[in-house]
């Protein structure tokens, strides 16, 4: 029963990871940016939550009004300055800048926040669970995050696919030149890319500020985490993503299962199994996002 | 092309019969030329301070040395090799706890300084063929994980310290005056042989292929540049100068702790440092390496405004000056580690 208890967290734990992956591959997918401050942009979500809510015992969900827009807001400013600015001198100098702000963030928040970890409260769904029998136990919250993960790469999957400016993005991912010519706006095109995609990194960290406790320095494991789900599913693969996020979370709780040490450990393992053995992902992509 | 270090007399197919316009293909610059002499007075003069400075002073600069040697072979790998590792604290990391072992089986530390870094290389060469799998950013957050690997693989021995770490055996059994005298030579001499590798790697037929590589792949290859086996001989010698950074580590803060050997902090300052200076530059890590740690020491009690300051200053110089403080320097074609081949009108032919 505990392995069937280990099963159902590493699924709902997963969801958690694909909602981090969904970012990083819409960046990368359309933009070509690998954001390497995606982890500390996350963490700077929950922060920006313990900043803005009138006391620590406010219901966290709140913040899933406010955090998402001013991320849309801050990820259209970043694409039309910085990371424009960067994606004109060459692909490695984006992943170099934005290395530079995730220490920069890391440390910002250090200072601000001191090292001492936080968590988001929820109130009383911390504690709630679905418990069919003594051994299985699920989190509403958990759950919550799984169901909210689905939705929002369902939700950018159906904005790409069928909205007029999901076409535009899909042309600039294409060919931006020729984007370009036929009269896109390709500049603000971008932008709106970038606030989507950093919008979904604001859900994320709220959802993992609610999930754990975190700090300043939770941003690297969060980033490889998210970009191992976005390689074992695949590249460009929303959906894989999904798939890839449940398979890391599986490894992690089913490793804990064998021995609580190796968690973490085993899920980095699967990643670089994968790597070896299937360096394309599980599931290659099919719809390009 | 020959490659035999000396100058080579070409004449122009176009000159006119007797007219002797020839054109002269040098490896050397006048500068470099000259700062022979200076390089070997400054090389001097490091080995002698032992003698003349305080013990802290000395132990100061073992860590300029261990950044210096970092921002070098970083700077080899991104810089010219086109490989953005933010992985090679794995390397630190085996490096350190390499020495650590050795030492806990009797070796003496300093003798295990040079073995750890081959144990790196030999480590690296497996890895490599996993992470080469790997393109451009997604190579940049497969080298992490592999770190990240490294260390949740060391922590779990506990005859190496856990996860708290523990002291390098026999290390007290020096006089402290001698060991720290001993630990700056070992330093000096890693990074002058780092400075001496880097350059004879560059010059070398790798040096060439990986230039064009950077410059224009596709034309690279074309011309029968073989990539992958440039790429992976520069990140097993960035493999080995970390792993020897990282043995300097262990030996000269006395103990190992896996968090902080294994920290991603050490890639901010590789980057950091060759960012500061000029990315693909001989030099730009040296300044870089320089400047940082000025403002290192100077921001020293800032705590964490030092990253965030320096950390600004890189992206700034990323964005708007991509070739660093070296290429504000450069208008005047400067060069003190000339590695490409320079055409020179031969003033005896006017």
């Amino acid at each position: 029963m505990n392995w069937i208890n280990a099963i159902i967290q590493g699924l709902l734990l997963g969801g958690l990871f694909a909602l981090f992956a969904c970012g990083l591959s819409m960046l990368f997918g359309v933009l070509g940016i690998i954001n390497l401050a995606h982890g500390d942009l996350a963490v700077l979500g929950a922060y920006v939550a313990v900043a803005l809510l009138p006391s620590v015992h406010t219901n966290a969900l709140w913040a899933l009004l406010f955090v998402p827009p001013m991320f849309a807001v801050f990820g259209y400013a970043s694409q039309r300055t910085l990371l424009r600015r960067s994606m004109e001198s060459g692909p490695l100098t984006t992943l170099l800048v934005t290395f530079g702000l995730s220490v920069v963030l890391e440390n910002a928040l250090l200072e601000g926040f001191s090292a001492d970890s936080h968590s988001l409260s929820v109130g009383s769904l911390v504690t709630k669970a679905f418990r069919p029998n003594s051994s299985i136990s699920i989190s509403y919250l958990r759950l919550g995050i799984l169901v909210v993960a689905v939705v929002v790469l369902a939700l950018v999957q159906l904005f790409l696919a069928r909205t007029g400016t999901g076409r535009q993005i899909r042309a600039l991912a294409d060919d931006s030149e020729a984007a370009s010519i036929v009269g896109i706006n390709t500049r603000h095109v971008a932008g709106i890319a970038a606030a989507v995609a950093f919008a979904t990194v604001g859900i994320a960290g709220l959802a993992d500020g609610m999930y754990a406790q975190f700090g300043p320095t939770s941003g690297g494991t969060l980033l490889l985490f998210g970009f191992e789900a976005v390689i074992i599913g695949g590249l460009g693969s929303l959906w894989g993503t999904l798939v890839g996020g449940c398979v890391l979370g599986l490894a992690q709780t089913i490793g804990a299962q064998i021995d609580p040490t190796i968690g973490v450990l085993c899920a980095h393992v699967v990643f670089l199994v994968v790597l070896a053995v299937k360096p394309n992902g599980l599931m290659p992509a099919t719809v390009d996002a | 092309m020959t490659t035999d270090g000396g100058h080579v007399q070409v004449t122009t197919p176009s000159a006119p019969e007797g007219s002797a316009a020839g054109v002269r293909i040098r490896r050397s610059t006048r500068a470099s030329r000259w700062a022979i002499g200076p390089a070997v007075v400054v090389l001097a003069v490091l080995a002698y301070l032992p003698f003349l400075l305080q013990q802290d002073t000395t132990s100061t600069l073992v860590n300029f040395f261990i950044l210096l040697v970092l921002g070098m072979t970083w700077n080899l790998l991104a810089g010219y090799a086109g490989l953005v590792s933010v992985g090679q604290q794995a390397y630190i990391g085996v490096g350190a706890y390499a020495v650590l072992w050795l030492a806990q089986h009797g070796m003496n530390p300093f003798v295990a300084l040079p073995v750890a870094a081959v144990v790196c290389a030999v480590v690296a060469f497996p890895t490599s063929w996993l992470v080469f799998r790997l393109r451009g950013g997604y190579f940049a957050i497969g080298t992490w994980v592999v770190a990240t690997v490294f260390a949740l693989l060391t922590i779990r021995d506990a005859s190496l310290g856990g996860g708290t770490g523990t002291n390098v055996p026999h290390l007290d059994g020096y006089d402290p005056v001698v060991l720290r005298a001993l630990t700056y030579w070992a330093a000096l001499v890693v990074a002058a042989l780092t400075l001496a590798a880097c350059y004879i790697v560059l010059r070398s037929r790798i040096g060439i292929a990986l230039t064009a590589v950077r410059d224009d792949e596709t034309a690279a290859r074309a011309v029968g540049v073989h990539v992958p086996r440039a790429k992976r001989i520069v990140y097993l010698v960035a493999a080995l100068g970390a792993g020897a950074a990282g043995a300097l580590l262990a030996i000269s803060q006395l103990n190992v702790q896996p968090n902080n050997v294994y920290g991603v902090q050490w890639s901010a300052y590789m980057i950091f440092v060759v960012l500061i200076g000029g990315i693909g530059t001989m030099e730009g890590p040296i300044i870089g390496t320089i400047v940082f740690f000025v403002l290192q020491q100077t921001l020293a009690n800032e705590g964490a405004w030092y990253l965030i300051i320096v950390g600004s200053i890189a992206v700034a110089m990323a964005v708007w000056a991509r070739q660093g403080l070296w290429g504000l320097l450069d208008r005047w074609g400067l060069r003190l580690f000339p590695v490409g081949y320079r055409v020179e009108r031969d003033h005896a032919g006017q």
